[in-house]
């Protein structure tokens, strides 16, 4: 991924820090994944192929322009 | 500092969903509609066909939400909230790069970690399940076609973690060139059979079993029992234009999310990147 060629990898030092290696850090990382994976489910998948609601349509046909758009598969 | 990156991976991500939404509303609503009046036209002429066969026609529902809401406010919402839910990913992988990528700038790598995800998360799945307007796409495979694209999506992201890890392995016995061009090439190999292995979505059985066998669900021209054309097949213009946006929604939302994140993430780094913090940082761990 560097951008520098020729330069000896073992020896250089790394250009940012070492962020996650806090127990604390975890938490973080963690929690914006769940809300992130959970955003990317309601706005692209639930009430189409899957529902956590049953058979409501109010979220699918809310967001149903932007779901097309945004590449998901939809009726 | 995690939660500092956090915040401002969300909130690039809220600017990018924006911008993407402003677009969206100017250049894929009149798509959106054409391809909604493509569908309209073509259910009036389906109907009128069963209807001259003696067959029921079905009734349609009542709409939930109006076209004006769908079109102004719906995919606002949907936009900036998917934004927000890519900026939220592209921080968990910044901050877990961090540190782990070699000699590259924080800035650089907020770019750097923007393209893998535009690539990842959206061109690759694109290119084997690409954006359909309204009217592409029969209700009977949604689950299908969502099951594949979500495969197709998560083999993307993980193949590309996978090549990362690989570009990282090779780059000691390489170097950083020959390593970065290793791992791209297996990462298209791979992506490559993923693609080979799952079907195109007019393969799936109920579309073989109901329309025969064609690559995709777009509708092709509507006979009579004649085999006159009634109705045209899906305009291939509103298609190829539909999905060209699609591709520079994306783009456009990734390129916010790295360009806006790239100069705050650099502010939130600064101060451990001073030459102080690097003596520190050098220290043995006892004196820390």
């Amino acid at each position: 991924m560097s951008t520098i060629p020729n330069a000896a990898p073992t020896t250089r030092a790394s250009a940012t820090p070492i962020v996650t290696s806090e127990a604390r850090a975890f938490a973080w990382i963690f929690g914006a994944a769940i809300v992130a994976l959970a955003l990317y489910y309601f706005i692209g998948v639930d009430q189409g192929a899957f529902s956590v609601f049953g058979s409501d349509t109010h979220i699918h046909e809310f967001v149903h322009d932007s779901r097309h758009f945004l590449g998901f598969p939809c009726h | 500092m995690e939660r500092a990156l956090i915040l401002r991976g969300a909130l690039a991500g809220a600017v990018g969903g924006f911008l993407a939404f402003v677009f969206a509303r100017i250049f894929a609503e009149p798509q959106i509609s054409a391809a909604i009046n493509y569908e309209s036209g073509r259910d009036a002429a389906q109907n009128a066909l069963d209807k001259a066969a003696g067959q029921a026609v079905p009734a349609m529902g009542p709409d939930i939400f109006s076209r004006t809401i769908q079109a102004n406010v719906g995919i606002g919402v949907g936009m900036v909230f998917f934004g927000v839910a890519m900026g939220l990913l592209f921080a968990v992988t910044y901050t877990i790069c961090l540190g782990r990528a070699g000699g590259v700038r924080a800035r650089t790598l907020a770019l750097l970690v923007a393209g893998g995800g535009l690539l990842s998360m959206y061109v690759v799945p694109f290119l084997k399940y690409p954006a359909n307007p309204p009217a592409i796409g029969h209700e009977d495979t949604i689950r299908s076609r969502s099951v594949l694209y979500l495969t197709m999506t998560l083999a993307a992201v993980l193949l590309l973690i996978g090549a990362v890890l690989l570009g990282r392995w090779l780059q000691a016995r390489l170097g950083t060139w020959n390593a970065a061009l290793a791992a791209g090439a297996a990462y298209v190999v791979a992506v490559g059979i993923v693609m080979a292995l799952l079907p195109s979505l007019g393969e799936l059985a109920a579309n073989v079993h109901t329309f025969g066998r064609h690559a995709t669900e777009t509708p092709l021209p509507l006979r009579d029992p004649q085999g006159r054309i009634v109705y045209p097949g899906f305009p291939a213009d509103t298609l190829a234009t539909f999905r060209i946006y699609s591709l520079l929604a994306q783009v456009i939302l990734w390129g916010a999310i790295g360009l806006v994140f790239a100069p705050l993430a650099e502010r939130v780094l600064a101060p451990l990147s001073s030459p102080e913090a690097a003596r520190r940082d050098a220290a043995p761990a006892s004196l820390r």
